[in-house]
């Protein structure tokens, strides 16, 4: 049985800490968790507190109050289960949430047999009947709580998941299940108690006595509330400043070094400029919720327009000015377009780099992509171009045709080349 | 250095066929200050449209711009009023001293930057607002910026600005610029262009004024091809049309931008739009 082989929610852990495991958990996740921390298959953790409970219910005490003291982290066994099994979808409205998990067999046979145990218990142990009467409205009140506790659980857990809010509604809907049942078992004791004709002015009492108790502190805890998620934001907001800034400043600094001591090469002056200003564009005004690394293939057209772009510009010394309309997500057929553009934009660089800055159009309408590499060079003959200089015969004009697409290269009548590649989409179902 | 991002990658293309390794600094091969991209073109564009030549026409500018730097370099650039025709008459660093300098010296253009304390570009315009609707002397916006946001540049211009153009731009396009904007024209930079294709984007939304939540076909094909980089008078040339067809396109498009109320306009800070 592997050790928790899981991340801890911290970087570094001087000492283990026992978390509750949320992923893959029955109830609270404190066998789970204690089983991760003990090294112990969860079963055998379950079998404990199953036998535990036995014992007077001690068992579902330690569970009980495991649960309240220990917090809910990334802790607990590594099931045999890919870490995706809690995974978060975009919903339709574009907005994350958590997607329920089938619950595993594990689950149910420990849920089965819970209930089969409960009930050998209740049928074989005399309890007198007394107490017998109070054991259903105590499991209420217990099915209460723990609904309530999920819930908390899960609100903890969302935040350090990084979801988006759930539907509030079935927070509410939850919570106020919870508090019924609460209530209903509650009563049931005090009907058992005999004390059924005080029932309703009990009732309106404690009522009056919550709804006081919510004037009070209601307004406090809504302002605690509000402060503590407006801290939050604030945090959030100045770590990724300073995550920004650390980034940003270093190598503004080395750009600055070089540009100092490449002073009279002018071109190459020009090109550190450009690659460092085209840096902290993509940090300013990089489009949210695509926190990408500079390694990652670029799955979008635009960014994937862009990065070749770049590559080109560096790589030539030749300012690329690029304009994307729309976007779509990347296909074979778009990839090979990609790299007929990319193609396009090295000749434009090489040979009409001279008459100033490439300009890049790509659009997105419909099915049909359309991207256009643009220079104001010397313009340029297909047909003076030898045969033994396969540069845009094979990898612009054959490329697009060999994936369906067409390519076309045309003087402009003011002066330099065009380069014009269309391509469909692969239909998307 | 150069070297390395010679990908060997699913992208790698094959470009590796006839080209050095490292690009060698070539200056011939430098492209932007020293020389226009086009200054034949600037120049008659401009000068032929209007029927005057560049020499003898004269704009009074003031710059708007917190960077004292990029004032003097305009300034230097653009300044030699006998060469450019273009007269600097004032300069202020920030919202307030705007709005004093531009009332108490009346320019023909402002050259505006988009960031600015005390509320930005866009509070200037509000607060010059009367002066922009003038009918005897309009003072008349173009906004200047390094901002690649599609709100800002959008804002700026439907805060009442009749052009966007970056601070890379050449000081031969930036008086083309600001003579453009003297007559009353829109100047739109490639990415402008970009941004409001995107913006006017088809929609399924059903657009709340039929004239102005819709590009025409016309117009459309005009943004598309200042997007590819041409200028106004090679659209002309590939449209058979004349160059004051392309400009007066281009207005319209400026007219529905600063009045559509189409919400992905006025709410426009959208991600890109996932075809």
């Amino acid at each position: 049985m592997p050790e928790a082989a899981a991340v801890s929610i911290e970087d570094e852990r001087p000492l283990r800490k026992l978390y509750r495991s949320g992923d893959g958990r029955w109830l609270g996740g404190v066998a789970r968790g204690l089983a991760g921390h003990l090294g112990l298959p969860v079963v055998w953790v379950r079998l404990i507190f199953v036998g535990l409970s036995m014992a007077d219910g001690m068992g579902a005490l330690l569970y009980a109050a495991f649960w309240f003291f220990v917090p809910l982290g990334v802790g607990g066994v590594d099931a045999q289960r890919p870490p995706s099994a809690v995974t978060t979808e975009t919903a339709p409205d574009g907005r994350r949430r958590l997607v329920a998990r089938k619950p595993d067999k594990g689950q149910l046979v420990a849920l089965l047999a819970m209930v089969v145990v409960a009930m050998v218990f209740v049928g074989n142990v005399d309890l007198g009947s007394s107490t017998k009467a109070y054991l259903f409205p105590t499991l209420l009140v217990a099915a209460g709580v723990a609904l309530v506790w999920r819930q908390a659980d899960n609100a903890r857990r969302a935040r350090w998941m990084a979801v988006g809010r759930r539907r509030r509604t079935l927070t509410i809907a939850r919570a106020g299940a919870g508090v019924l049942l609460v209530g209903a078992g509650v009563s049931g004791i005090v009907v058992l108690q005999g004390s059924t004709s005080h029932l309703s002015s009990v009732l309106q009492a404690a009522l009056a006595v919550l709804v006081g108790v919510a004037l009070l502190a209601g307004p406090y805890l809504v302002r605690m509330m509000q402060d503590l998620s407006e801290e939050r934001l604030m945090r959030i907001r100045a770590q990724e400043r300073a995550e920004v800034a650390a980034h940003v400043h270093d190598s503004v600094l080395h750009t600055l070094t070089l540009i100092q001591r490449n002073a009279e090469n002018a071109s190459e002056v020009r090109r550190l400029a450009r690659a460092q200003e085209r840096d902290l564009r993509q940090w300013l005004y990089k489009p949210e919720g695509t926190g990408k690394d500079e390694a990652d293939e670029p799955d979008t057209l635009a960014e994937a327009v862009r990065r070749n772009a770049a590559e080109v510009e560096d790589k030539h010394g030749v300012p690329i000015e690029v304009v994307v309309v729309g976007d779509c997500p990347l296909d074979d057929r778009l990839t090979a377009q990609m790299q007929a553009a990319r193609e396009a934009m090295v000749n434009a660089a090489k040979y009409g780099g001279d008459g100033g800055a490439v300009q890049v159009f790509a659009e997105v309408e419909g099915e049909t992509v359309f991207v256009s590499v643009r220079d104001r060079g010397p313009g340029f003959d297909l047909d003076s171009v030898p045969d033994d200089r396969m540069g845009v015969r094979e990898s612009i004009i054959g490329r697009m045709q060999r994936n369906g697409g067409t390519a076309r290269l045309r003087a402009v009548p003011g002066g330099g080349t065009e380069v014009e590649l269309e391509m469909e989409r692969t239909a998307t179902t | 250095m150069s070297d390395a991002s010679e990908a060997v990658g699913p992208r790698g293309g094959s470009e590796g066929a006839a080209e050095p390794s490292a690009a060698e600094p070539n200056t011939a091969a430098t492209a932007g200050a020293a020389e226009p991209a086009q200054p034949a073109d600037a120049a008659d564009s401009a000068g032929a449209a209007v029927g005057g030549d560049q020499e003898s026409r004269r704009a009074r500018v003031v710059l708007v711009d917190d960077h004292r730097m990029f004032r003097t370099g305009v300034q230097a650039e653009i300044g030699r009023t006998a060469i450019t025709g273009v007269e600097v008459v004032g300069e202020a660093a920030d919202v307030d001293q705007a709005v004093t300098v531009i009332t108490t010296t009346r320019p023909e253009v402002v050259l505006l930057d988009v960031h600015l304390p005390g509320g930005g570009g866009v509070e200037v315009l509000r607060r010059c607002a009367p002066l922009m609707s003038d009918a005897e002397r309009p003072v008349r916006f173009l906004a200047l910026s390094v901002s690649d946001a599609a709100e800002d540049v959008i804002g700026v211009i439907r805060g009442g600005a009749r052009g966007y153009v970056t601070k890379t731009i050449t000081g031969t396009d930036l008086v083309d610029s600001i003579f453009r904007v003297q007559d009353g024209d829109a100047v739109f930079s490639p990415r402008l262009a970009g941004f409001v294709l995107d913006a006017f984007a088809s929609t399924d939304a059903p657009p709340v004024d039929e004239d102005l939540d819709r590009l025409t076909q016309r117009e459309r094909e005009v943004l598309r091809l200042i997007a590819r980089g041409y200028a106004y008078k090679e659209i002309a040339k590939q449209l058979f049309i004349s160059v004051k067809t392309v400009e007066s396109h281009v207005s319209a498009v400026l007219r529905k931008l600063q009045l559509s109320n189409r919400h992905e306009l006025t709410r426009w800070a959208t991600a890109r739009r996932l075809v």
